[in-house]
């Protein structure tokens, strides 16, 4: 049986920094164009901020925080944008996805509305690829009514 | 039990060391792989989209419909989860 | 012996593959199966990464100060990374769903090694 872990070294510093990965998992996703980096990468850094946030104290901390539901919404709309993008190209007269159509709804030149409908579907993807990481995390890792105790990590109280 | 596994998994590894003698090797410009629309991918991508970054240019743009693709195994993960682990109230 | 210099880095990634596929095959408890799997996998994404490799050249960034018309042999290729994000994702995909099973059947067996469940089935 594994028992809770608590000590004040490890909350006060994954208090300090989260702040700070969250930052830069928005960092990596807003330059994806410029630097190395792009949707999956930074949604995969988002994720890992709450999942640190759940190892230092216990998982209803992060359930406080950002409840399920809330989660499986943020997994949705992910997805919505991605494709809300395509048929939003699609009905303004152009292929599915092709998003140099997008210079008849904004003001820019055909060749910079590729360039934005790129940033588009990397927020789409970086939101559900954050949700979908916490939400694995928090099914795998959560005890359950029937089992007994080997199975929990001990982290719900 | 083991013994069996140990030989199948090195007379593998020897048929798989034999066809590496066909390989490209390491930094080869001219490998098969480099050649037929990669280089238009890289010589193309900052006329076309005014993106630097040709990895993100590539899967985003190019090849955007697998990306969506990729997005939904993800989501279908995601949901299978759920659907597997969580025991919801009659 | 020309090809066994040039081609040592095939070697270790068949190394690493052999390593995986022994941990599926010869090992018991299911959860190291699944992280043999999950080492094979990784092996398969190594050997990509090495495919689009170029002598002397850089990143697959453009820059502005390389001065002239972008050449293709400046840049090393960019399509096996591409592809190797969704080989990631779909790595990642997999081993969550392969632990949601484990723990469905740990509910129904109470036990987690091959042979145990083998013969609570019979």
């Amino acid at each position: 049986m594994i028992a809770p872990f608590e000590d004040v070294v490890i909350r006060t510093a994954c208090r300090l920094l989260i702040p700070f990965i969250q930052l830069y998992g928005l960092y990596v996703i807003a330059h994806g164009a410029e630097s190395p980096g792009g949707g999956f990468q930074g949604g995969v850094i988002l994720g890992a901020s709450f999942i640190l946030l759940s190892l230092a104290y216990n998982a209803d901390e992060v359930r406080k925080r950002v409840s399920e539901k809330r989660n499986l919404i943020f997994c949705s709309v992910g997805l919505f944008i991605y494709s809300g993008i395509g048929a939003v190209c699609l009905a303004l007269g152009g292929n599915y996805l092709n998003y140099s159509r997008l210079h008849h709804l904004l003001p820019v030149d055909p060749v910079y509305a590729r360039a934005l409908g790129i940033f588009g579907i990397e927020v789409g993807v970086g939101m559900t690829v954050m949700a979908v990481m916490l939400s694995i995390f928090l099914d795998l890792a959560s005890k359950h009514e029937d089992e007994g105790e080997m199975t929990s990590l001990g982290m719900d109280r | 039990m083991k013994i069996v596994g140990l030989i199948a998994v090195c007379l593998t590894g020897a048929l798989l060391i034999y066809g590496t003698i066909d390989f490209p090797s390491w930094g080869d410009p001219q490998s098969p792989a480099s050649l037929h629309v990669s280089p238009r991918y890289i010589e193309k991508t900052v006329e076309e989209t005014d993106v630097p970054n040709m990895v993100t240019s590539v899967l985003a743009d190019y090849r955007g419909y697998d990306t969506l693709g990729e997005t939904t195994v993800i989501f279908t993960a995601g949901m299978s989860c759920i659907l597997l682990i969580r025991r919801f109230s009659r | 012996m020309e090809w066994i210099v040039s081609k040592y880095n095939y070697w270790i990634y068949i190394l690493l593959m052999m390593i995986g596929f022994y941990a599926m095959i010869g090992k018991k408890n299911l959860v190291k199966k699944v992280i043999g799997m999950n080492i094979f996998q990784t092996s398969i994404i190594l050997y990509f990464i090495s495919i689009g490799s170029k002598k002397g050249a850089t990143i697959p960034i453009a820059e502005h100060g390389l001065g002239g018309p972008i050449q293709a042999i400046q840049y090393i290729n960019p399509i096996p990374h591409v592809l190797m994000l969704t080989a990631i994702v779909v790595m990642v995909s997999t081993f969550g769903v392969a632990m949601a099973l484990l723990i469905m059947i740990y509910r129904r067996y109470q036990t987690i090694e091959e042979d145990e469940i083998l013969k609570l089935r019979r």
